[in-house]
Parts: C-alpha cells; sequence; structure tokens
C-alpha cells in the first residue's frame, strides 16, 4: 500500500490541533477543538484508503475505491448534528451561567469544600 | 424469518419519526405508540432468539447487496440474547416513564422529546447489537448516543448541562478514536465486514493487527466505562432523570462490553491483549468498588458499582476461554437487568422524598415498605447473595478463572470475591442507612454539605405514585430473580453462545456463504 505524504502530515496536524482544543475548559474551544478533530480524522480514512489520483470510473484500470468516501460521508453528517447540539448546549450554558466554561465535578467541589472545612 | 432481522432497528426508528410528527398532541396515542412499539420489538427478539438458537446465525443483507459488499445484520445466538434482555428492560423502562408523565399533568416535554429520544436509542442499541459491519457499528454507536445525549441534558437544569457537556465531549472523543480506528482497519485488511475482517487478519502480520485491535479496543473501553477510561460515568450519568439514567445503565455500557466480546472472539481470537484485558478488568473490579463504597449518594453509589462489576464481563473476556465467555455474557444479561433496576428505585426514592442523598434519607423502610424491598432484592442480587443470578455468574466466572489456571486469573478470582463483598458493604450501609435507621431528615451533629448534589430536578413530586410506576420496577425486579430460577436453561444458552463465538465458523459461513 502507499501513501501520500502531505495529506498524512495534514491529518496529523489536524488531530493534534483538535485533541490540544478538545482539552479546554470553554466547551466553544472544545467543540471547535471536534470539528478540526474530526476533518483530520475524515482527511485519515481517505488518505488510508489508498493512492491519491486515480479514476472514480468503473471499467478503468485502477477505480478509486469509492467506499471510504461513502464513509466519510457519513462521519460528516453525523459530527454536523453532533455539533448543532454542542452548539446548543454551549447556548444553554450560557444563558444559565453567564459563562461557557465546565464547572468541576461534584466530587471536586466536595473534596474541596471538605478540605476548606478542615482547614478551619 | 432472516427478514425480521431489521425489525428491532426498524421499528423504534420509525416510531420515532411518527412520534415527532405528532408532537405534544395525543397523549395517549403517543403512550400507545412507545409501548406497542417495544412490546413488539420484545416479540421480535425472543423470535429471533429462538430461531438463531435451532438453525444458527440469521443474516440480513441491508439494500439487497450481497454480503461482503454491503451492510449485513447478523442475528447470533449471543446477539439475540442480549436482545431480548435489553428489549424486556427497555419495555420496563418506558412503562415507568409513561406512568410518570401521566403523573405529572403539567408536563408536555416528556412524550414529545423524550419518548423519541429515547426510541432512537433503543434503536441504536439494537442496531449494535446486531450489526455485522464495523462501519454500521459505528453508525449505531452514533445513533444511541444522540438519542442518549437529549435524554441526558433533558429539562437544561444547570447539572444537567454540566454533566451533559462532559458526557458528550467524551462519547465524541470515543467516536473519533473509533473512526481512527476504522481507517487504519480499513487501510490494513480493505474491508470492515467482520466477517471478512475475521478471514482476513488471518494472514496479517502480528504487529499490524496488534495495534488495530488495540486502537479498536480503546474506543470500546471508553464506551464500557473501563478503568483508567471509567471517571466520566459516575460523573454524567447521575444528574440524568431517573428511566434515562436506568437505561444507560443498563444498556449503555453494556453495548460496550458486547462490542469488545465480539472483537476479541471474532476478529482477534488468542491475541496476547487477554493478559491486557484481565489486567484492566482488576482495576476496574476494584477502584469502582472502592468508589462506591465512599458516596453518599444513592445514584453515585450505584454508578461506581455498575463501573465495578463491567471488570467482571472484561474478565471473562480477557479469559478467551468458552467457559469464561459464557460466565461474562450471563453476567451482561444479569446485569442489565439488575443495574436498571436498581435505578429505577432510586428514582422511585427520589420521587417520594426529593433527594437521594443518604446523609438525609431515613426511616423509608416504615413510610415506604415497597420500596424498601424493592431495593433490596436487586441489591442482593447485585453483590452475589446465593441463590440470586449475581452468585451464579460470578460462581461461573470463577469456576472459568480457576479452570484456566495461572497467577492472573487467581489473582482476578481473588478481586471478584472481594468486590463481591465490597459491593454487599457499600449497598448493605446504603440500604440500612436509607431505609433502616429511624426517620430523620438530617442526622444530629452533621452539617449539610451545602455544595453536595441534592438531586435539583423540576419534575420533582412527592404527591401520590401511580400504580404503574412500582409495578414496572417489581416487573424487573422479578425477571432478574427469574434468572436464578431459570438458571439452568440460561446458562446452557450462554454456553451456546459462547462456544458458537469462539468457533467463528457459524458465523462466517452464515453471513459469506462459505466455509472460512
Amino acid at each position: 500500500m502507499t501513501l501520500s505524504l502531505p495529506p498524512f502530515l495534514a491529518c496529523c496536524v489536524l488531530i493534534t490541533v483538535g485533541v490540544t482544543l478538545l482539552l479546554e475548559r470553554s466547551l466553544v474551544r472544545a467543540l471547535a477543538g471536534v470539528v478540526v478533530l474530526s476533518n483530520g480524522v475524515n482527511l485519515l480514512i481517505v488518505t488510508a484508503s489508498g493512492a491519491p489520483g486515480r479514476p472514480p470510473f468503473t471499467g478503468t484500470a485502477a477505480p478509486a475505491d469509492p467506499l471510504p468516501q461513502a464513509m466519510v460521508l457519513t462521519a460528516i453528517v453525523i459530527t454536523l448534528g453532533v455539533t448543532a447540539f454542542v452548539l446548543a448546549l454551549v447556548h444553554r450554558s450560557w444563558q444559565l451561567t453567564g459563562s461557557d466554561e465546565v464547572r468541576d465535578d461534584t466530587e471536586d467541589r466536595r473534596v474541596r469544600l471538605r478540605s476548606r472545612r478542615g482547614a478551619d | 424469518m432472516d427478514r425480521l432481522v431489521c425489525v428491532p432497528v426498524l421499528l423504534p426508528l420509525l416510531a420515532a419519526g411518527v412520534k415527532l410528527a405528532i408532537g405534544a398532541r395525543l397523549r395517549h396515542l403517543q403512550s400507545v405508540i412507545s409501548l406497542v412499539t417495544l412490546g413488539l420489538t420484545l416479540a421480535v427478539s425472543v423470535l429471533l432468539l429462538l430461531a438463531a438458537d435451532a438453525r444458527g446465525p440469521l443474516v440480513t443483507d441491508l439494500g439487497g447487496w450481497p454480503s461482503p459488499l454491503g451492510i449485513c445484520l447478523v442475528a447470533d445466538r449471543l446477539s439475540t440474547l442480549v436482545l431480548v434482555v435489553s428489549s424486556a428492560v427497555t419495555l420496563c423502562v418506558m412503562v415507568y416513564s409513561v406512568a410518570s408523565a401521566y403523573a405529572e399533568q403539567e408536563h408536555d416535554a416528556p412524550m414529545a422529546i423524550f419518548h423519541p429520544a429515547f426510541l432512537v436509542m433503543v434503536a441504536g442499541v439494537a442496531d449494535a447489537f446486531l450489526s455485522g459491519d464495523l462501519f454500521n457499528l459505528f453508525v449505531a454507536f452514533e445513533l444511541l448516543l444522540s438519542g442518549s445525549y437529549v435524554l441526558l441534558t433533558f429539562g437544561g437544569t444547570e447539572s444537567r448541562i454540566r454533566a451533559g457537556a462532559t458526557y458528550t465531549l467524551m462519547a465524541l472523543a470515543s467516536s473519533m478514536l473509533f473512526l481512527i480506528a476504522l481507517a487504519v482497519t480499513y487501510a490494513a485488511a480493505g474491508t470492515l465486514s467482520m466477517a471478512q475482517l475475521a478471514l482476513r487478519f488471518t494472514t496479517l502480520p502480528g504487529h499490524v493487527k496488534l495495534l488495530v485491535e488495540l486502537t479498536l479496543l480503546l474506543a470500546f473501553a471508553i464506551k464500557a466505562a473501563i478503568f483508567p477510561m471509567s471517571a466520566w460515568l459516575p460523573d454524567s450519568y447521575p444528574t440524568a432523570p431517573a428511566p434515562a439514567t436506568a437505561v444507560f445503565a443498563g444498556l449503555l455500557t453494556k453495548v460496550g462490553v458486547y462490542s469488545i466480546i465480539r472483537l476479541e472472539a471474532l476478529l482477534f481470537p488468542g491475541g496476547p491483549v487477554g493478559t491486557l484485558l484481565m489486567w484492566v478488568a482488576l482495576a476496574t473490579m476494584l477502584t469502582g468498588v472502592l468508589g462506591a463504597v465512599a458516596q453518599t449518594d444513592l445514584k453515585r453509589m450505584l454508578s461506581f458499582t455498575l463501573v465495578s462489576h463491567i471488570g467482571y464481563m472484561v474478565f471473562g473476556v480477557g479469559l478467551a476461554t468458552v467457559a469464561g465467555m459464557a460466565g461474562a455474557i450471563f453476567y451482561v444479561v444479569h446485569h442489565i437487568t439488575v443495574q436498571t433496576s436498581l435505578f429505577l428505585v432510586a428514582g422511585l426514592v427520589e420521587r417520594r422524598t426529593g433527594t437521594t442523598s443518604v446523609t438525609r434519607l431515613g426511616g423509608l423502610m416504615r413510610a415506604a415498605p415497597l420500596l424498601a424491598v424493592l431495593f433490596f432484592v436487586p441489591a442482593m442480587n447485585l453483590s452475589g447473595v446465593p441463590p440470586m443470578s449475581g452468585f451464579l455468574g460470578k460462581l461461573m466466572l470463577v469456576q472459568a478463572g480457576l479452570a484456566a489456571g495461572g497467577r492472573l486469573p487467581a489473582m482476578l478470582v481473588a478481586a471478584g470475591l472481594v468486590t463481591s463483598l465490597l459491593t454487599l458493604y457499600a449497598v448493605a450501609k446504603a440500604w440500612s442507612a436509607a431505609f433502616w435507621r429511624g426517620p430523620r431528615a438530617v442526622l444530629p451533629g452533621t452539617v449539610v454539605e451545602s455544595e453536595e448534589y441534592t438531586g435539583e430536578d423540576p419534575t420533582v413530586t412527592t404527591t401520590a405514585m401511580p400504580v404503574a410506576l412500582p409495578v414496572s420496577v417489581a416487573a424487573l425486579v422479578a425477571l432478574g430473580l427469574s434468572f436464578t430460577v431459570l438458571a439452568g436453561p440460561l446458562s446452557a444458552l450462554a454456553q451456546r453462545a459462547a462456544g458458537e463465538l469462539m468457533a467463528r465458523e457459524p458465523y462466517v459461513v452464515a453471513v459469506l456463504g462459505r466455509p472460512a
């Protein structure tokens, strides 16, 4: 199997950027991370499916494989739907708290409360 | 008969569409549609189980495309068995949520949004169980996840939005990992049909196989909440509405476990990953149950036991023997039922008292004896008190572990027994505090922690409970108990399912129409 280097490098960059953004506290940044990450992953699927530049017609010598493209299309549609949902979450979070930062979980807050009480 | 395989996927999806079109009107019609749909799904699943047990795997090629090219749905013993249990459980949960929606006359939203999301999730779960293609499995995961996003953030209160944000991002990250795994698999093997992959992987070099296996396993392990990828679960599940948490706890993690069983048995039999799985099973059991012991909230405690008991199933898979797989399958069946009923009872407690915090509850034994019994029976079942199915499932795993021999399986057997004991401690502690001790809202001398999760749920009512609520929970508890009575036939079926799974030949022949 041959793999062309430039798209593969692009995948690496996109996935790295996506993961970095995903680790942020702010929901909007995390969402941007998801969008970039999913583009990187989709590009990876296309890249992994074989050498670029082959004709899309059957009957030619080495036609392009249509299956990865169908898969990427499905993945794009799914990401679109989930992105819309996360945007709604961001909006609701902003309505309720005035920010889009994800708060600490219950356990963390309880431990902090307890240690503060112990210190008093 | 083969055509029926797509019914458990299509019927709930169709019903969800119809219900979205109806909207908030015609409440009676809405609940009739939901209940009839899930009832029919259950009936079809039972038919499929009987057929698959008698005749071997049933296969339907979707869209008329022949098998390695198109996507197929495969119903073998394992998938139909879990399908039957999940349909029965979702039916009970639907009865519960219909009854509680009727009790709160002012809320129209449950019917208009909750039910379609629930049905989409049920369709996704069925699709994941029946899928014979890895990409279709991905789509099934997305289907059930998108339903679960809506259910988890239902009502849009602050705590649910917070939990929903963590849950959604976590699920998205695992979906991306799954897609990367699919890209790697496709590049390595040139197909995503599971039967064809099973054949092609035998010719691939070991390190490529290991890479593919580990990436897929990582994606599934996040879904199944296996340590160290389990922290998201106790953080997000307890805030959701009771029926949603119940069905999440019962089904969603089991879909991950099911995928791991399928992956290990069909695609990568006898690989080196079994040892790794046993180590993570050990860590999952112990960290989960230690978390459960430390909790003061019923729902959070139950979430931690859920994580802990996933370890048992992973242990069975890691053994990679027919006996181990059979134990894991039996345990999946038992755990779906028991964990769902426990979360539903926690929902009933919350409904009755407005809280699930053990520090505030008390005296429920006298105030609501039915709830006390309904919690006690599945709690004992979960912790493996003989002769209930929890005990039998653990016994099957212990026997399989001892039969496998070696130091690691023996360690896991010991860890399993310790986990079982600590589970008993955790649930008994919670039960005696919430139900058995005298009625006092707050223990004298304790400071109520202001930031503690209080179950802030806008729909909490302490009004009279409609009869259908406890009846639906009682039906689930009875289903859990029936596994004790039917333990003989059920464990024999689990053995046959595991045998078929490990043989691989029946599955591959049924899908590809020729021997491996």
